[in-house]
């Protein structure tokens, strides 16, 4: 089950915890990684850690040119996109009254726009090869709102729309477009929380912890996966029973 | 028939699926032929692949049938 052998995945936001774990399991179900994200250090730390089938392809998300690339070289170095995760993420956060069209829009930029442009770069290939997985990493945020992110509530909440919409064009072509809502996972990001808010968190978490990037790969795993081709226009939510959608 | 149209039509037959005979001049490929608008899409992607050119989108919403499909590549090859 879920052998991505002969398959190349692209990820955004590699050097990430969640974008390094997911870049991990696919490559152990078999697929051949892109990793990129904008600090080529831990890319290549990770690429060095994976040994073989792995290719680093850095590109800031906040410039439309480098975006637009991104998928050309993703093709050069591997030869095609079949799998895109778009992961890359930023916070910017601050309360709406405070919030600046800057903050505003540095989020929409890189959370949305980035992935709308990425996730239209590789249709060309995918609609040609009648094969194609696109997984959109959201988050419970865009459900739920969030107290200081009004932005990124936003932009994750507009993925699920964006990705809906495409998954509806291109389901009869043999791709699926789905997202992953993450709930509070341990990484970098959520580790900026300080004890007692990380204790409000864990209140309103039926299951009683954080969640594990290992626990967001593996949805991403079985999304990329030919077993999961009748899955299309969904939001897998991986949140320990915190919001039940 | 040129070779343009007939390497057009053979594009066409192989990718909507339909008989020779109605691929002609006015076939409309939304109305006549049975696309959806992501086949002309995909239409056009295959004819810029084809014959190596490079067709720019506000070109390729009218290229609407076989006939201005042809006539398109042959002005523009």
């Amino acid at each position: 089950m879920f052998d991505l052998t002969g398959k190349n995945a692209l990820v955004t936001g590699a050097s990430g915890g969640i974008g390094g774990e997911i870049a991990k399991t696919l490559h152990a179900a078999g697929a051949t990684v892109g990793l990129s994200g904008t600090r080529v250090e831990p890319l290549e730390a990770l690429a060095a850690e994976l040994g073989e089938r792995v290719h680093v392809l850095p590109c800031n998300l906040g410039d439309a040119e480098a975006v637009e690339a991104l998928p050309k070289q993703a093709v050069e170095a591997m030869g095609s996109v079949d799998i895109l995760v778009n992961n890359a993420g930023i916070t910017r956060d601050n309360l709406f009254m405070r919030m600046s069209d800057e903050e505003w829009a540095q989020v929409l930029e890189i959370n949305l726009t980035s992935t709308f442009r990425l996730c239209r770069g590789v249709l060309r290939p995918m609609m040609k090869a009648r094969w194609g997985r696109i997984i959109n990493v959201g988050s419970i945020v865009g459900s739920t709102g969030n107290p200081g992110q009004g932005n990124y509530a936003a932009a994750k909440a507009g993925l699920v729309g964006m990705s809906k919409s495409l998954a509806y064009e291109v389901a009869n072509r043999g791709i699926t477009v789905n997202a992953i809502a993450p709930g509070f996972i341990a990484t970098a990001m959520t580790d900026k929380l300080n004890d007692k808010q990380k204790e409000a968190i864990l209140t309103q978490i039926p299951a009683g912890r954080m969640g594990n990037p290992e626990e967001i790969a593996a949805a991403a795993l079985y999304l990329a996966s030919a077993e999961a081709g009748y899955v299309t226009g969904t939001t897998l939510h991986v949140n320990g029973g915190m919001a039940m959608l | 028939m040129s070779d343009v149209a007939e390497r057009v039509k053979k594009i066409v037959v192989e990718h909507l699926g339909v008989d020779e005979d109605k691929v002609v001049e006015g076939a409309s490929f939304i109305d006549d032929l049975g696309a959806d608008s992501l086949d002309t899409v995909e239409l056009v992607m295959a004819f810029e692949e084809e014959f190596g050119i490079e067709i720019p989108d506000d070109a390729a919403e009218k290229i609407q049938s076989f006939g201005d499909a042809v006539n398109f590549i042959s002005a523009n090859q």
